[in-house]
């Protein structure tokens, strides 16, 4: 049952604080998780201040910065997809349409290529950050003064697959298979080993980028009527446009500069909430936010407990999840996206 | 109130000149309808009157004021628009849709006031979609849903009312209701223009009718001056049978009298 009617956007009165408490409870179980077991009193006791130093070090600096890097770029990703299907007012959006997590994985691998991330393992996120941005100029140049959703899909495939032929360029011409391995373990995407300096290149990026994107829900319901319908209601669609690609380009670039490439929760989060939703675009921004963070999360805590030689990549699993669940929203919801 | 000054308007749609030397004082009060064969540039007309498409020569003042200088949030105030086949992207509720037109008055974070509300419940009433505002607007049918766009214009509650074809897809009882509702809207102050193709209501309802034709304007006044013989046969290449003058108007196209321009 959705609330009071009439408010500006309605949604399921326990979507977003259901949606808190689970990613909050889903990062508590993903810092009980890791190689070394630490009993959950010991845990408790480091999370309520007053725990043993060996427990404090692995869950606050070995730990700690994995769950907040999963949550940051879940979050993101979430945010991105609900966006920017608001933005195009198609639901097979996500952040790769506009070429945002193609670009910034292009300069990663460029980093790893040229042997500078084992010179400084900050220049990877570092570097793909600025390739991501670049995109952005790249894409506001193709894409012109048109506003239509069309021009910005067929520019951003554009930059896509440029980004992806330059990284295919780096796994061909890779004389060290080492690097090639590197460069290709890496696109799979994972959250492994992310130190506390991964969480500041990220949540500087992520929160501009997500503030930009939170502003414009009004313009994304406006838009729901057309860009005619937008405009005649106040919409400045340039402003809009403008917003919203930085806040993709930004976001998303920070988010894939310390995950890799993970797939499909831009796309299958706002189809998971938007029938808990009035289902307008500005309803679907916040719930997605919020279950790309609880998503990524648990697909993180499986990443772990299934057992595989080599650690199961967390794009892989997207991946793989993704496509169910979202053929059975296609199947249910052929109607009524 | 709220008037409109067209000044030898202009606009090209790529290299095609649309709307070409286009002049006329709309003012508020009484019911104005823009006529015209299909392609005669009706709609680009009313897009440019609304700041939607720059003008190439000419003017548009919306109060004095040059339309192109003013922020769109002001002219989304001041003129509501009901766009020809309004579209509408996501399976929003009508109320939810009609809800939308509030949002030129509603800043970035701020929610929706009583007296919003009030105004929604309102436009769903005068459009006569009370009754359906629960059900999904995309899953209406044809009128149903022209109708809560109507509704979602309304709810714009601005001076100026701007409606592109309202009676396509109605039935007759509601195209009664909708011409009603428009000349109540003008006779209370409001600035209403309306698209139509339907010469009888055209020539029953309005108060000045403007007749386009190539993108020029061809005649502007009075319907039973403007939907004379002669004109219905140089500009729509139709006889008619017209009686505007009766206890019942009526205009009923009878016969082609010229061939179909094949430019």
């Amino acid at each position: 049952m959705l609330t009071a009617p009439l408010s500006s956007s309605t949604r399921h009165r326990a979507l977003v604080p259901g949606l808190i408490l689970l990613a909050m409870l889903a990062a508590i179980v993903s810092l009980a998780i890791g190689a070394a077991a630490i009993a959950p009193a010991r845990l408790l006791a480091v999370l309520a201040g007053h725990g043993d130093p060996v427990a404090t070090a692995i869950l606050i600096d070995l730990r700690l910065p994995r769950v907040i890097v999963g949550l940051m770029v879940g979050a993101m990703l979430g945010l991105a997809g609900a966006a920017l299907q608001g933005y195009l007012r198609n639901p097979l959006a996500e952040p790769s349409v506009i070429g945002a997590s193609n670009a910034a994985a292009l300069g990663a691998v460029g980093a790893i290529y040229f042997g500078l991330s084992e010179w400084n393992p900050l220049m990877l996120p570092a570097l793909s950050i600025g390739t991501g941005l670049l995109a952005l100029v790249l894409l506001f140049a193709l894409a012109g003064r048109s506003e239509s959703p069309l021009t910005l899909i067929l520019a951003g495939i554009a930059v896509s697959t440029m980004a992806g032929a330059g990284i295919s360029l780096a796994l061909n011409l890779s004389s060290n298979p080492f690097a090639a391995m590197e460069i290709t373990t890496w696109l799979l995407g994972s959250i492994e080993n992310r130190s506390i300096d991964h969480v500041w290149i990220a949540l500087p990026c992520i929160v501009v980028g997500a503030g930009l994107l939170l502003f414009d829900g009004r313009a994304l319901d406006a838009l729901s009527l057309g860009e005619d319908g937008a405009q005649a209601l106040g919409v400045d669609l340039r402003r809009t446009r403008l917003r919203l690609l930085l806040g993709v380009g930004i976001g998303v670039g920070g988010a894939v500069a310390v995950s890799g490439s993970i797939g499909f929760i831009g796309l299958i989060v706002p189809h998971l909430v938007r029938p808990l939703t009035d289902r307008s675009p500005s309803a679907v921004l916040l719930p997605s936010m919020l279950a790309g963070a609880l998503l990524l999360t648990l697909a993180d805590i499986a990443v772990r407990l299934i057992s595989t030689q080599n650690e199961l990549k967390l794009g892989v699993l997207t991946a793989f999840l993704g496509v169910p669940v979202f053929l059975i929203h296609l199947l249910r919801e052929r109607r009524l996206w | 109130m709220v008037s409109v000054t067209i000044d030898r308007l202009s606009v090209r749609l790529g290299h095609r000149a649309v709307v070409q030397d286009v002049s006329a004082t709309l003012s508020p009060g009484s019911l104005i309808g823009i006529i015209g064969p299909n392609g005669a540039g009706k709609s680009t007309l009313v897009r440019a009157l609304l700041g939607l498409i720059p003008a190439q020569g000419g003017s548009v003042l919306l109060d004095g004021q040059p339309i192109a200088d003013i922020a769109r949030r002001i002219i989304a105030r001041t003129l509501a628009y009901l766009p020809q086949g309004q579209t509408l992207h996501w399976p929003l509720s009508v109320e939810r849709l009609v809800a939308l037109g509030r949002l030129p008055h509603l800043g970035p974070m701020s929610h929706m006031s009583a007296d919003d509300m009030a105004l929604v419940l309102h436009a769903l009433d005068r459009a006569d979609v009370g009754h359906l505002r629960d059900r999904i607007a995309t899953e209406l049918s044809g009128g149903e849903r022209a109708r809560a766009m109507l509704a979602r214009a309304l709810a714009v509650g601005a001076p100026g009312l701007i409606a592109d074809e309202p009676l396509a897809a109605l039935d007759p009882g509601h195209q009664l209701d909708v011409m009603d509702l428009l000349v109540r809207e003008a006779r209370a102050g409001g600035l209403v223009i309306t698209v139509l193709h339907d010469l009888t209501m055209a020539g029953r309802y309005c108060d000045r009718l403007l007749l386009m034709e190539g993108g020029r304007l061809v005649a502007d006044g009075a319907p039973d001056a403007v939907l004379t013989p002669d004109r219905l046969a140089a500009v729509y290449g139709i006889s008619a049978r017209i009686d505007l003058t009766g206890p019942s108007p009526v205009i009923v196209p009878l016969e082609r009298t010229a061939p179909r321009r094949t430019d």
